[in-house]
Order: C-alpha cells, then structure tokens, then sequence
C-alpha cells in the first residue's frame, strides 16, 4: 500500500477498507464471513466513569475492608441454584468452534476461579463436563449433540433465542472445521457447510417458550435454573417476556459479542451496543418487580474489571466474557504473528476463526495446531485474568465505598459523552443532566 | 400403576415415572387426560406407558427406551427429540412432531401438521395420513414414511434423511428431489411399514431426498439461499 502522500485524499465514504470490500464482493461473488465481534467504535462503558468516594462517601480501605464478589443465579424457581465466588461466567462457545483442547482449558480456567463455563451449539463434550465443576448446557435452535443425559448432567440450561453478534440468525461452522468427530456429534455430512437454524424447530413465540421452559423443568425435575439468553435489540420487551415465559436467569448479549462465523453485514449492522441494552433489560426488570430475583448476566465487550463493575452499577448480577477468554488462553498472540502473516492476518486482527487454521490451536479442529494449546497453563492464564478482572471491579467498588459488586449503582457513574449518558441513563459528568429525563427531553 | 391427571399434577406424574427404576417395565396407564402439557417427558426406562385421552405440547419429549401410546391427539412437538423407543398417537399430530428426534419410532395414525421431523437426526416416523407443510426440513437422518399426501416444501434444505410418500407431493423444497428406490430402500421401508402395522406395499411410495446441491456454499445457488 502507498504511503499517503500530502494531497491524496481518502474517501470517508470510500475509504481503502470499504473499496477493498467492493472488490472482494466482485472476486468472489459471496459475502464476508468472519468470527469475533463487532469491530466498528460504538458506545461502550470506556464512555462511563465512576464517581469514587471522597466527603460525601466513604471509600472501603483496599485489601483490608471486605467486597463480596459471590453471585447466585437461579433462585427464582430452580432448587439448586448456581453459587459463583465470583460475577464473571464464561459465555456459551461450541466444541466444533473451537478445539476440544480450548474447551477443557475454558472449563480448567472457569473452575480455578470459582465460576462456570458453557456449552455451545454442536453439544456437551464428555472432556468439558469433566473439567467443568459447574457447567451451562446451551439448548439451540439447531439442537446439535442435544441430548436428555446431557441435558441431566447439566448445572445449568440457557435456552439461546440469539447472540448479540447475530441477533435473528443461526450459527454457521464451514466445512473446514467438520471434523469426524464434529461431523458425529452434529450427525451431518462431514465436511459440509452447517449452517444452524435460526428458530427454535418446536416452538415460536413467548407463549410456547413458557411450556418450553416448562418441559426443561420437567425433564430435570426443576432442579436447575432455566436461563434465556437473548441479543441484544428491543431488550426491554424481550427481557418483560422472557421473565413472563418463566426464565431463571437472563443473558443479555450486546452487539459487541463475538461469533465464530458470521456474515460481516450481520455482525456489524445488527443489534445494539451492551452499554444501551443493559439499562433496558434493568428497566423491565424494576418495573415487573423482579430485579434480583431474576438474574442478569451481561456479555458483549466485557475486558476489563472497569467493564465488569460498570455492568454492577448499571444493575446486571453477572457479567460474561467470550472474547476475552479466548484472548487470555492466546488468541492473538504477538508469539504467533510469522503463523497469522502465513495465512494472510497478523497478531490483534486475526478474525478468521471459520477457516479453521487459528495459529494459537483455539478456534480450530486440525489437530498439529490444537496441541499448541496445552489447557492446563490455557486453563492458568485464564484463572489469571479473571482473577484481575474480579480485583479490578472490587477496587473500584471500594473506593465506591461498596462492600459488594452488587452494592454498585448507577448514582456510582458518570458519562463524558451525551450519547453514553443517554444510553445509560447516568449523568453527563460535570452535570445533573441526563437527556431525555428531569424535563430536558 | 394408575394416575389420573383429574386428581394428580403432570409434576407428580413425571416424577413418579423418573422415580422408576432404570431397569423398569411397568405398565403405567394414564387417566383424565386433558391436552396437559408435557405428560411423560423425559423418560429413561422401558416402561409401557397408554395415555387414555388427549395430549398437549411435547408429550413424550426426550423420550428414551419408553413404549409410549396416546389414545387420543396430540399438540405441538410429540416426541420431540426422541432418543429411543416408541411413541405411537392414535389420532392427529400438531406440528413438529419427532422435531430433531435422534432415535426411536414415532407412529401417527391420523395426520400430523407442519414441520413433521423438523431437523430429524435419525428418529423415524411413519404417519398413516398426511403431512404439513416443511416437513422434515433441514432433515439429518432417518426415515419419514407419509402413507398420505406431504404439504408445500416438502424436504426443504434437507441433509441425508429418507423421505417415502405414497401420495401426492403439493411441492419439493429447496435441494429436496425425487429419488430412485432401490431394493435397499424397498427393505428400509417395508420394515417401518410393518413395524408401524401399515398394510400399504412399498412398491407405491416414491421416494425423495437431497440433491445435495447446498452442501456447500457456491454463488450459482445464490437464490436457493
């Protein structure tokens, strides 16, 4: 690529990325297909900033003073429900999307720290059960690997209406990543292009998903609590219905959240930013009375312990990372960037998790690259970073003055933007004003 | 054993049944049936179970080992993700019945509605009337043997299921075609015809399955998308 030279102007409208795009539609005659998530800059909690204690409020002396970061999900209906040490979980991610090495390792780093991982499309790995002291069974459209003893070994269920990568669409594993063992636990055809229903195959609607849930309770003799997980679009209706159809517990999923292979226009058009959807779902929550009795877990963009005690103050129970999880074990590592040059990619921008050749032995199913990844230290590493995440959020919730993460609230914030005040309903920093309340709008 | 959903929940019914041992082949009947939802869901013994009435959503859901039959109709998804065993329903089927079963027979003397073995990955089903529309949709594996007439889109993105009908066929769905029957299949459908007590002779069903056109992606097959 030429270096800019003054007076060659790029087009805003036309920029190189976008004409690049334009060409490779006209090569190839398909749209793009990729994994992670939504790469363009939208709102996001970066935008939001605590107010720490000073006169007003007494900040919690660090290391000394107590902040609770236990959760418990699935009191409403379940007899047993989850108890977590701490309010990070790890998102629902397929065996077949990633290697089986990435599974245990998720699952070993999940139990070091006291919290659960999740299934994914494709079914429950007997490797990942074992692994996993407390595990979420993922029941999808598509119903790959579903079956009963595996839906009765769960600690968990999360019924998946969507993900905030793709919210109205199905998953999809190209035919790269059919392996033999992919292709038995789907039942398919190896090496096809599966591309996973959208729908649910037995139900459409609110009304049934209640005689759904009621099925999956019945099943499992209402031992385990019964989570929704939706994407993130009109989330205050979607959340009102989700609790009216009996959830547990619900995953919202922001558009930032990633995919394994998903169309470029979907991930990137669909959907809205997690920061403007979590104070929706809290809203619908207030108003019908269940707050805290039906448990939020926010996901989509969760990095850091800032996001984490952001997502508390805004009034989520939990938080999950999917992500994140995958770049702790060591996705996109500078160690492989020779590897992702090869394949036309380089460390921080590989997203071609569909194609099957991850560098790191994560989002692949050939097994030379899979044993690069040894899940015992992936498994560490993860422990690692959700033990600093988990410190972070507990740092800021003391100099909050807040003996838990949950005593975290949305007077605890301010926004530096008038976009992120309005989507999070917190003041603009510096003021009382917050659009479209107090008679401003 | 004896229930009647008159005087006892589906919860008790249910757990009284997953209370069995796994070894069990009790006869159960079942009486006072009022399409309740979710009747004998989950079961994991080869018990004999006779549901005296009709049934509503996904009687007989994850059904593994059971010989379960319905003396009445029953609502959406009977069977739905069957394991193994059998479900038989004396009367009509609303949709997706045996929706993504994995094993076992389900039976349907009247008709069932759309989406029948919706995404079936090995279940197989023989409906002695017709079928809805969508039926066996993106179908994985098994069999569907239709003694009547199958709706619009019949087959629609299917994988490798089997699909016999004797009667006519409104449409074929995207990838679905008629295929030929070849003595293995004669076999195949023969045994289901009799497992499921059908008189009908194999020689007048046609067979249909997947082209498979839209295995993989190519930009020629960009309408069927």
């Amino acid at each position: 690529m030429t270096d800019k030279q003054p007076g060659l102007i790029e087009s805003a409208t036309f920029s190189r990325d976008v004409i690049n795009e334009i060409q490779r539609a006209a090569d190839t005659g398909i749209y793009d297909i990729r994994g992670f998530g939504a790469k363009r800059k939208v709102p996001h909690f970066d935008d939001l900033l605590f107010l720490g204690a000073s006169m007003s409020r007494y900040p919690l002396e660090g290391y000394r003073e107590k902040c609770g970061t236990d959760v418990t999900l699935g009191t409403r209906f379940a007899k047993n429900p989850i108890k977590l040490d701490t309010v990070v979980t790890i998102a629902g991610m397929s065996f077949g999307a990633l290697s089986a090495n990435a599974k245990e390792a998720l699952g070993r780093g999940a139990n070091l720290a006291g919290t659960s991982t999740t299934t994914g499309d494709g079914g429950m790995t007997p490797e990942e059960r074992k692994t996993s002291k407390t595990l979420v069974y993922q029941y999808l459209p598509s119903r790959y690997g579903m079956n009963p003893d595996d839906l009765r070994k769960a600690d968990a269920i999360e019924v998946v209406l969507g993900q905030g990568a793709k919210p109205g669409g199905g998953g999809m594993l190209l035919g790269q990543k059919i392996s033999d063992r992919v292709a038995h636990m789907r039942n398919l055809p190896k090496g096809i292009d599966q591309r996973s229903a959208c729908r649910h195959p037995d139900w459409t609607g609110p009304d049934d998903l209640a005689i759904k849930i009621q099925e999956l309770r019945e099943i499992t003799d209402w031992n385990v609590p019964i989570y929704i997980k939706i994407g993130a679009t009109r989330t205050y209706y979607d959340v009102k219905l989700a609790v009216k159809a009996g959830a547990d517990v619900i995953v919202l999923d922001g558009m930032q959240g990633g995919t394994a292979a998903t169309q470029d226009v979907f991930i990137e058009h669909v959907g809205i930013p997690t920061m403007a959807a979590l104070p929706q779902a809290v809203r619908a929550l207030q108003e019908m009375g269940m707050h805290r009795k039906v448990q939020l877990i926010v996901s989509g963009g969760i990095r850091s312990g800032a996001d984490v005690a952001k997502c508390m103050a805004l009034g989520a129970d939990a938080v999950a990372i999917g992500t994140a999880a995958l770049v702790a074990l060591g996705c996109n590592h500078p160690k492989w960037d020779e590897e992702y040059q090869k394949i036309g990619s380089a460390a921080g921008y590989y997203d071609d998790y569909h194609e099957g050749k991850c560098p790191a032995g994560i989002s692949t199913q050939d097994e030379e690259l899979a044993s690069r990844l040894d899940p015992e230290d992936a498994g560490r590493r993860l422990a690692n970073y959700l033990h600093v995440l988990t410190l972070e959020a507990q740092t800021l919730a003391r100099a909050c003055g807040k003996s838990h993460l949950h005593n975290l609230e949305p007077e605890d914030l301010v926004a530096l933007n008038v976009e992120a005040a309005a989507m999070a309903g917190v003041p603009l920093a510096g003021t009382d004003w917050i659009p479209g309340k107090q008679g401003y709008s | 054993m004896e229930f009647d959903l008159k005087k006892q929940t589906v919860r008790e019914l249910n757990q009284a049944l997953h209370d069995l041992p796994k070894d069990s082949t009790e006869s159960v009947v079942v009486n006072g049936m009022s399409g309740d939802h979710n009747v004998c869901v989950g079961m994991d013994q080869p018990v004999d179970i006779t549901l005296n009435g009709h049934a509503g959503y996904y009687c007989a859901g994850m059904n593994k080992s059971a010989n379960i039959t319905v003396l009445g109709n029953v609502g959406q998804g009977v069977a739905e993700n069957m394991m193994s065993g059998k479900v038989h329903v004396k009367g009509n089927a609303s949709q997706s019945a045996a929706a993504t079963a994995h094993g076992g027979l389900l039976v349907v003397d009247g008709d069932a509605a759309a989406r029948c073995g919706i995404s079936m990955k090995g279940v197989n089903i023989v409906v002695k009337g017709s079928v809805g529309h969508m039926s066996a949709f993106m179908g994985q594996s098994g069999c569907m043997v239709v003694c009547g007439d199958a709706g619009e889109a019949l087959g629609d993105s299917l994988y490798e299921a089997h699909l016999y009908v004797k009667g006519k066929v409104a449409s074929l769905g995207a990838d679905c075609i008629e295929k030929e029957m070849r003595p293995e299949h004669i076999e195949e459908l023969q045994a289901l015809l009799d497992e499921a007590g059908c008189e009908d002779k194999p020689e007048e069903f046609t067979r249909y399955g997947s082209a498979r056109q839209l295995y993989t992606f190519k930009v020629d097959n960009a309408s069927a998308y």
